[in-house]
């Protein structure tokens, strides 16, 4: 029994981290296998792979995306970004300052929400750092250590870029 | 002190914000078999036929594997296949297995399985458990194999029996005018680490063994595969890297012996088990159950004189650690309070609900949520404060444990001082119940803790620092860092110790048996303690080697020599002296010619004078001290609607001394988040089948973004003598006391005893409705 | 993960899209149209959704428009419940959806696909209940326009092949003054314990429910109670329940009878909110 004819393999090019990648994947693969097993991109955590944990997350086109719940083939023509794109940035710097992981299972989802939050607001109100920021799971911290750490770097951020 | 109990920076810290943390299931090369597994999808059933036709036949399978010569297995008692035999005991229970080139191919293979399932009838409560009218989930109890320490009662659903004996109970009670009773229940629930859990195994051409996997336990691993399957215990060798949380749930070895399972049916190719947060949630152990009788006698006054409890934990369907944990709900059976006469049976019960393993705190929330609720209930047949009734009653050095433990000042922590200290941070003189406006009033609930740890009595911890030829440092303990940063706490030990820069205190995150010293389990909030004296141990050895070097290169007695910013010296004339990266890899004269070697610290510690519990009376010395603590919970209740939010958590816990204030804090608010969580909404729902119905984040919701408290976090210092700088465990603490508080605050803003978890606002509403749940 | 592996076509048209709908038909597969892919994906790796292609609709530009035409507010099917979030044209839409999910699963979400879903709390369908909405609705034997009020009965009664296009709100609605209200079984999260939206047109109050029983509806006779000024409200909500449709739900989010009296609770507070005075 062979599930697998090759009319439903494709080889695709995908942008991640500003980099391209040649990859060969079935249609019903996820981002997030492809990211993690195709190309070794690891930072992104399988939780659920039901969207509701935002391990996986990573930013597609600026805006944070589970990528338990899209398909690699989707994400053509799209500007990936995962942990491993972050360099040294702002919120990774509060993160080790404010101690806002402890096992650092969540962290790569979570530090990638606050990136693409402040890339889209510089000053968000503390309600909207709540809804974007409640996509996703830490069960180790309280989340007090992870608020401090986006408050501070919007606190900084009036006059540096946060790139 | 320079480096202890500041907030230094976890040496986990860049790895862990730049993605490149390797957790057990990031390791995956080419040529590795995937494996899925194939679950029970009723609590309790006869296995009638199993189909694996249709599977064989997918491309990529190479083995399928179901029950059947496999060894029974458990910790203390051996009543469990790893894969099921005959028959399913629990919702997730593994009933097969199948291995395949791709995750795809293992789970389309494992999809086309088709079992035949005969449902029999569910014990879905520990109280029914005991009733002789329901089945016997394990007519074969007697013939298991297990430890000396545990009583099951063969004929009945009773995996354990600990009795508490102490005092007179017939006095207690002549001498209470008061007494009280309440009765408690809840469901099991999880710990829902956010890796869950993984595991890869290979055999080797010469035998070993060799697994990885996300544990909390890889000694334990070692020990057990060797043991249930007959391996050369030095042929195992177990590499745990960093772990993505795991609060108790990764002390238990299961998909270790699937992995090995696994690998033998394909001669040995290595292999991973992974499982899917479903399986996570329903196949792996979960959160243990209770059922729960508290009857308090006192006097007048509120002195207490009696405490009668009978505990019957859901234990699930295999003993495996549940009857531990049974045993550990009753060596500290009553509150943190100074009571003569205490009666206590403590029984783990077997259900056909997912089996249990550790927890955070270990049983200690479950019995203080139904013990410290009846202490408001009978606070309040008194008309005595409840705090105040604590503190009358708290117990001091001088006073004796339920397990009948003589305390002192070193072996207890001061509770009279953490009350007192949270009195003044939830400004307890304004009163409990605040009026805010028509509709919202304002209410706050307590509880006081304590937790010993019940670890095997010879249960050890060891160190090895090595040195780089920079004169920097490594430290090689076999503690797991799953997220409470106790590596970068002996980091701060050893550069204490060593005067070192803790930059140039390098840490092995990774565990692997062979290589690194054993640390018995990284559970109980005792590799602080444990690993912490063994690192000292580790650093006093290295130091007194390169002592004795230098005393030889610097010609001048040890004694004279000082050590400080790495380099050791004359005392009486600093100028004279080495650098340690001159020293620790052996000593260079000008002339060539080399004087010593290598320098290699040892360190071990084993906890000295625990003992096993008398079967008759339960007493025994259970674990080397006792953390105590005072926690409080603030919420804004909604008088029409019956919901609220919680707004303030409250934790004042005797810490001894703080290591790390910025971990210690984080453990702290992170335990009072999951224990805020477990009291308030966080439960197993099962239907009549004993299928769990939340078997997914959707559905089974741990605490968000926002919808946590303000945390505070108060220490006191009341050194344990005996640990590294006074430090007591401190990892579960936060937690142990958050379900009762938050029950105690809404029973009193509701006006009706809440006694069931989770505090929904349905329960709330059923109680005002005067219907039973 | 999916256990299974499908085609994928994402058509530039709307007739390609239908095209390709009857291809993978006459091939004996089992094509479905995908939004967000949310639900087909995670449904799908616990073999409740099972498909042999999937027809993407996000390159069909009739299905990403959003914006005004004539008198009409027009929101493609695959526009992610995020935009909403951002454009607040509809106010009501923005309430209601924003409380969909959470923030990243939004920006995955459609509106097509919350409406079309198997996961019956379809909360976004609120709103266009409640506006009179009209659906633009493509298949094999055209592209048609209903009033959402006609073809939506407990779900979007879609023929073989067919799929929802674009929705369309009169301008008059958006303004008017309304209120969303998501009560949870505890705290900010989850699926609804249940979902009331409601929205004054004309001083009357329209309602429509989510949670309440296993599919969202909208109910004519609940608002003429609830609408009855000679009735205080509390007499108003308790009449409307005679009118509830059946079974009220019973689940882990919530018994029927804890249900109740929590819609008895919030529709109380919504009439007070919108309701101006109580009795004539
Ligand atoms: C984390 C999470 C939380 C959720 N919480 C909620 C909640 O609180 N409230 C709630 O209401 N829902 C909730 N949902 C459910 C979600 O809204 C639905 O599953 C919805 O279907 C997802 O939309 P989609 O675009 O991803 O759908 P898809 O997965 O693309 O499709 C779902 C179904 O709709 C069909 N479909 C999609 N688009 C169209 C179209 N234009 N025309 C015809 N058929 C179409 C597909 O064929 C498929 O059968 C949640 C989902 C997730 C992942
Ligand atoms: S793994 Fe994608 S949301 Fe959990
Ligand atoms: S740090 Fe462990 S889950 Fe967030």
């Amino acid at each position: 029994m062979n599930r697998y004819p090759t009319n439903q393999r494709f080889t695709i090019n995908l942008e991640i981290n500003k980099e391209w990648y040649e990859i060969d994947i079935l249609a019903s693969d996820i981002l997030l296998d492809v990211l993690r097993d195709k190309i070794g991109l690891t930072g992104a955590k399988p939780g659920c792979l039901n969207g509701d944990c935002g391990a996986c997350t990573v930013i597609v086109n600026n805006q944070p995306i589970k990528s338990c719940l899209m398909l690699a083939i989707e994400a053509i023509d799209t500007e990936i970004l995962t942990i491993e794109g972050l360099k040294d940035t702002p919120i990774q710097r509060a993160f080790v300052e404010h101690f806002a992981f402890q096992c650092g299972y969540c962290t790569s989802g979570f530090i990638l929400i606050c990136q693409a939050l402040l890339l889209n607001d510089n000053n968000p109100s503390p309600e909207k750092i709540k809804t974007w920021l409640s996509s996703n799971i830490c069960r180790c911290t309280g989340y007090k250590e992870i608020e401090e750490s986006i408050r501070s770097v919007i606190n900084n951020i009036k006059n540096q870029s946060i790139k | 002190m320079d480096i202890i109990g500041k907030g230094v920076t976890r040496k986990d810290a860049w790895e862990k914000v730049t993605g490149q943390a390797i957790y057990t299931g990031d390791h995956k090369e080419t040529k590795i078999l995937h494996v899925k597994k194939v679950i029970s999808p009723y609590g309790h059933a006869n296995i009638k036929n199993i189909d694996i036709t249709k599977a064989e036949k997918v491309a990529g399978v190479r083995a399928i594997i179901t029950g059947g010569n496999l060894p029974l297995t458990g910790e203390e008692i051996r009543d469990r296949y790893p894969i099921a035999q005959d028959k399913v005991r629990y919702h997730g229970e593994v009933v097969a297995l199948v291995v395949a080139d791709t995750p795809k191919q293992a789970k389309f293979a494992a999809d086309s399985i088709q079992v035949i399932y005969e449902p029999l009838p569910v014990i879905n409560s520990p109280i029914d458990a005991i009733n002789p009218k329901y089945p016997l989930l394990h007519p074969d109890l007697d013939t298991y194999k297990k430890i000396s320490e545990v009583f099951p009662e063969p004929g009945t659903n009773i995996a354990n029996r600990t009795k508490i004996r102490k005092g007179d109970i017939k006095k207690g009670w002549q001498e209470s005018d008061i007494i009280v009773e309440e009765k408690f229940s809840f469901s099991p629930s999880d710990h829902v680490a956010m890796e869950t859990r993984c595991s890869l195994a290979e055999i080797r051409a010469d035998n070993k063994v060799v697994i990885s996997s996300s544990s909390q336990a890889p000694f334990m691993i070692k020990r057990l595969i060797s043991d249930y399957f007959g391996v050369e215990i030095g042929n195992v060798i177990v590499n745990t890297p960093l772990v993505g949380g795991a609060f108790g749930g990764k002390a238990s070895v299961q998909l270790e012996l699937l992995a090995y399972i696994a690998s033998k049916a394909v001669n040995g190719r290595l292999v991973i088990v992974e499982n899917s947060r479903e399986e996570d949630i329903l196949t792996s152990p979960c959160h243990i159950g209770l059922d729960a009788t508290v009857k308090l006698g006192c006097t007048k006054s509120g002195l207490l004189k009696i405490a009668e409890m009978t505990y019957l934990w859901d234990g699930g369907a295999y003993a495996d650690k549940a009857t531990d944990l049974s045993r550990a709900g009753a060596v500290d059976c009553t509150g943190p309070y100074n009571i003569e006469n205490i009666w206590c049976d403590s029984l783990c019960m077997y259900t056909n609900h997912p089996y249990a393993s550790p927890y955070r705190g270990f049983a200690h929330s479950e019995v203080l949520f139904a013990f410290e609720r009846t202490m408001d209930s009978l606070s309040k047949k008194l008309g005595i404060d409840p705090l105040e009734l604590r503190e009358m009653n708290a117990i001091l050095p001088g006073n004796s444990t339920p397990t009948q433990v003589q305390l002192n000042s070193s072996t207890v922590g001061n509770l009279p001082k953490c009350i007192s200290e949270l009195k003044k941070k939830m400004n307890w003189e304004e009163g409990q119940l605040v009026k805010i406006n028509d509709n919202t009033i304002r209410a706050k609930g307590i509880a006081c803790v304590w937790k010993t740890s019940t670890i095997d009595t010879n249960a050890g911890s060891g160190v090895i620092l090595t040195f780089n030829p920079d004169g920097s440092v490594n430290v090689i303990s076999g503690v797991i860092e799953i997220g409470t940063g106790t590596k970068t706490v002996l980091a701060q030990i050893v550069s204490e110790k060593l005067k070192m820069d803790i930059d140039h205190v390098k840490v092995q995150m990774e565990v692997n048996t062979q290589s690194t010293p054993e640390h018995w389990k990284t559970v109980a909030s005792r590799a602080t303690l444990m690993a912490g004296r063994a690192a000292i141990q580790a650093a006093e050895d290295a130091l007194l080697q390169i002592k004795q070097l230098a005393s030889i290169v610097l010609r001048a007695p040890v004694e004279d020599i000082d050590l400080g910013q790495e380099r050791v010296y004359l005392r009486g004339d600093p100028e004279i002296g080495i650098p340690f990266n001159q020293l620790v890899y052996g000593y260079k004269y000008p002339d060539g010619s080399a004087i010593g070697g290598q320098i290699i610290g040892r360190g071990q510690y084993t906890i000295p004078h625990i003992t096993n519990l008398d079967p008759e009376t339960g007493a025994g010395k259970p674990g080397p001290e006792w953390t105590v603590g005072a926690q409080g919970v603030e919420v804004e209740y909604d008088i029409n609607e019956y919901t609220y939010k919680i707004v303030r958590a409250i934790s004042v816990i005797d810490a001894g001394k703080v290591l790390n204030q910025k971990t210690a804090e984080g453990q702290i608010m992170g335990a009072m988040s999951m224990g805020l969580a477990f009291g308030g909404r966080e439960t197993f729902y099962f239907d009549n089948f004993g299928r769990v119905l939340n078997p997914q984040f959707r559905t089974y919701r741990p605490l968000r973004y926002g919808e946590n408290p303000e945390y505070i976090c108060e220490f006191v210092n009341t050194p344990q003598l005996d640990a590294p700088y006074g430090a007591r465990g401190l990892g579960e603490h936060g937690l142990l006391g958050m379900p009762a508080a938050l029950g105690n605050c809404l029973s009193l803003a509701a006006g009706i005893p809440l006694n069931q978890l989770p505090l929904i606002p349905e329960l709330i509403w059923r109680g005002k409705k005067g219907s039973r749940l | 993960m999916l256990s299974y592996n499908f085609e994928y076509y994402k058509p530039k048209s709307i007739k390609e899209a239908i095209e390709q709908y009857q291809t993978s038909k006459s091939q004996d597969k089992k094509p479905l149209y995908y939004g967000g892919g949310t639900e087909i994906l995670t449904l799908g790796r616990l073999n409740y959704i099972y498909t042999d292609a999937i027809i993407d609709l996000k390159g069909i530009p009739e299905c990403k428009e959003f914006g005004f035409q004539n008198n009409e507010l027009v929101i493609g099917s695959t526009l992610s419940l995020s935009v909403f979030e951002e454009n607040k044209v509809f106010p009501l839409l923005t309430n209601t959806s924003k409380e969909v999910a959470d923030y990243s699963s939004r920006n995955s979400i459609t509106i097509g696909g919350n409406i079309c879903g198997q996961i019956f709390y379809r909360e976004a369908v609120l709103p266009f209940l409640l506006s009179d909405s009209t659906v633009i609705i493509a298949g094999p034997s055209g592209v048609k326009k209903f009033l959402i009020n006609e073809i939506f009965n407990k779900e979007l009664r879609l023929d073989e092949g067919e799929f929802l296009v674009q929705i369309g709100t009169e301008k008059e609605y958006l303004k008017a003054p309304y209120l969303s209200v998501k009560k949870r079984k505890q705290w900010d999260t989850g699926y609804p314990l249940l979902t009331v939206a409601a929205l004054k047109k004309d001083g009357i109050i329209r309602f429509a429910f989510s949670g309440v029983c296993p599919y969202p509806f909208r109910s004519i006779q609940m608002e003429k109670i609830l609408n009855d000024k000679k009735l205080s409200y509390k007499d108003r909500v308790l009449a409307s329940f005679e009118y509830l449709p059946s079974p009220i739900l019973n689940d882990i989010e919530g018994s029927d009878g804890y249900r109740l009296f929590v819609l008895e609770n919030t529709l109380s507070n919504i009439l007070s909110y919108l309701g101006g005075e109580e009795l004539e």
